[in-house]
């Protein structure tokens, strides 16, 4: 009988379901896609180093503080308060609603833009320091040393967290319910409000959950392959000998 | 003179630590110098000093009637005229051998992706990896990986070329390779700067040898006087150490 529910209820809010899970897709690959522009610029600026005088200090150093608040607020506060507070507190200070897609995503942006900020410094910090020195005795500044190579590695070594943000925002969107975006969450209280069959329409929605987080995780998992890959292509150009080398290679970067 | 670098009065303190002392000393345009002496005597410092990784605490560094360490002077441009290999190599993991070689070219120096690919081209073919272009640092053996360094270095042709224990890093059979293409650059006239435990190569490449101890330069001159008539018995006991150690 509950099999049988099951069937109902998927045959009669199949649309509703997806629809949601779409928006909940949605949020979540914009929201960590801005997060990680966010993160990134953060982490660049929170690794200059500060100058031992002068105005450029005072300013790094306010800067710094500023975004240390801003991350610290982020990663101490449950994102189901920060919806709230931003949701409702943009309605009394500009006095009209702001469009719940776009107040979610706003909302999953900046908290995982407080996350990723910490995990692309770190990834930064993690890159050997002979990287900076080599750049720098070349004669690139602190910006054109990320961009051309700091980051790019970085990148690659943080990519694993990126995903690992991706699918934790999949899952923790549902919160938004309480500002009640159509994510899958919200459409799934709908449905069981409509037929008071709690847990089947929630088993339904698990499954859908489980489906997206586990396609994310296979297609993160095949890019970082593919983003490994162009080895192959220099060793066929450079003979046998450098063969050997590769699974070494490969281990390492796990 | 035609000094390419003067050094004056030139210090360094790690905090209270005092790892130079009082450096003078010069490069002139088309000199190979080597600097030896035991390790921690402050020849990378030194080195570091001289393209500003370490921020001097103290002196004076002239290059073309200026000091440099002057606030307002232009630092990324003053490197851009000094090359650098370091003992690790740090070559760029991100690129191949080709990139390593152009990037800096294109973004410090604003030059053109196709001259600066010639440019690369052409030091590559200098150091021998020119057949490599497509390879990453990660699939290079210790003695190509510097091989590209060189080249990396000269393709921003710089005034000077330093280099700090360029070989230490290297298994044996593969110094050779590194210091021949060494030799070439030194008998091609240009100015090098070279920290070196290499003896055989210091003696027989370098225009002028120095020898560091415990910060300061201790005793300078020819290939000759500093390995066959050295005047400071420091500088022997080091030379009969390093002959005893081979
Ligand atoms: N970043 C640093 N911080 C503190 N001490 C340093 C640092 N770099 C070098 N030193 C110290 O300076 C001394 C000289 O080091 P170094 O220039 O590397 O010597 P060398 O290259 O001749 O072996 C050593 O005692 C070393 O411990
Ligand atoms: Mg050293």
């Amino acid at each position: 009988m509950t099999l049988d529910w099951l069937m109902i209820i998927i045959k009669e809010n199949w649309p509703m379901f997806l629809r949601g899970a779409g928006m909940t897709l949605l949020i979540s690959l914009i929201g960590t896609v801005i997060g990680s522009i966010i993160g990134m610029l953060i982490g660049v600026i929170r690794t200059i180093p500060v100058p031992e005088e002068g105005v450029k200090r005072g300013l790094l150093k306010l800067v710094n503080a500023i975004l240390s608040i801003y991350i610290e607020f982020f990663r101490g506060t449950p994102m189901i308060v920060q919806a709230m507070v931003i949701y409702y507190g943009s309605a009394l200070a500009f006095g009209f609603d702001m469009d719940r897609v776009v107040a979610a995503i706003f909302i999953v942006s900046i908290n995982t833009g407080a996350y990723m900020s910490e995990i692309v410094r770190g990834g930064i910090v993690s890159i050997d320091k002979g990287q900076f020195e080599a750049a720098h005795a070349i004669g690139m500044n602190h910006f054109q040393t990320m961009i051309n190579v700091v980051l790019p590695q970085a990148i690659r070594n943080i990519l694993p967290a990126t995903g690992n943000e991706f699918v934790i925002n999949i899952k923790d969107t549902s919160v938004l319910n309480v500002i009640s975006v159509s994510e899958l969450f919200f459409q799934t209280k709908s449905i069981a409000g409509n037929n008071f069959r709690y847990f089947e329409s929630f088993f339904v929605a698990s499954v859908l959950y489980l489906i997206m987080t586990f396609t994310v995780t296979r297609i993160l998992r095949y890019v970082e392959r593919k983003l490994d890959g162009p080895d192959n292509y220099d060793m066929i150009m450079m003979g046998n000998q450098m063969q050997v080398e590769t699974p070494v290679i490969k281990e390492k970067n796990r | 003179m035609d000094a390419v670098i003067d050094i004056q009065h030139l210090s360094k303190a790690f905090g209270s630590h005092q790892v130079l002392k009082d450096i003078d000393f010069s490069v002139k345009k088309g000199e190979v110098v080597c600097i030896i002496g035991s390790s921690g005597s402050g020849k990378s410092t030194l080195l570091r000093c001289i393209n500003l990784l370490e921020k001097p605490t103290g002196g004076q560094i002239i290059y073309h009637n200026e000091n440099i360490l002057d606030k307002k002077h232009d630092i990324t441009a003053y490197r851009t005229k000094l090359g650098m290999v370091f003992q690790q190599f740090n070559l760029f993991n991100n690129h191949n051998v080709l990139n390593n070689c152009v990037v800096g070219q294109i973004k410090v120096l604003k030059r053109s992706r196709e001259d600066a690919e010639k440019v690369a081209m052409k030091y590559l073919k200098v150091v021998g990896m020119d057949k490599y272009i497509n390879a990453k640092p990660k699939q290079l053996s210790g003695g190509q990986k510097q091989r590209v360094a060189i080249a990396r270095a000269l393709a921003m042709e710089p005034d000077v070329l330093l280099f700090d224990e360029p070989t230490s890093a290297l298994d044996p059979e593969m110094v050779g390779e590194v210091l021949k293409v060494m030799k070439e650059l030194a008998e091609s006239g240009l100015t090098m700067l070279v920290v070196t435990h290499e003896m055989g190569f210091a003696k027989e490449v370098s225009d002028r040898v120095v020898f560091m101890d415990k910060g300061v330069i201790a005793e300078e001159g020819t290939p000759d006087q500093i390995f066959n008539h050295p005047k400071e018995e420091r500088t022997k006991e080091f030379l009969q150490r390093t002959r005893n150690s081979i």
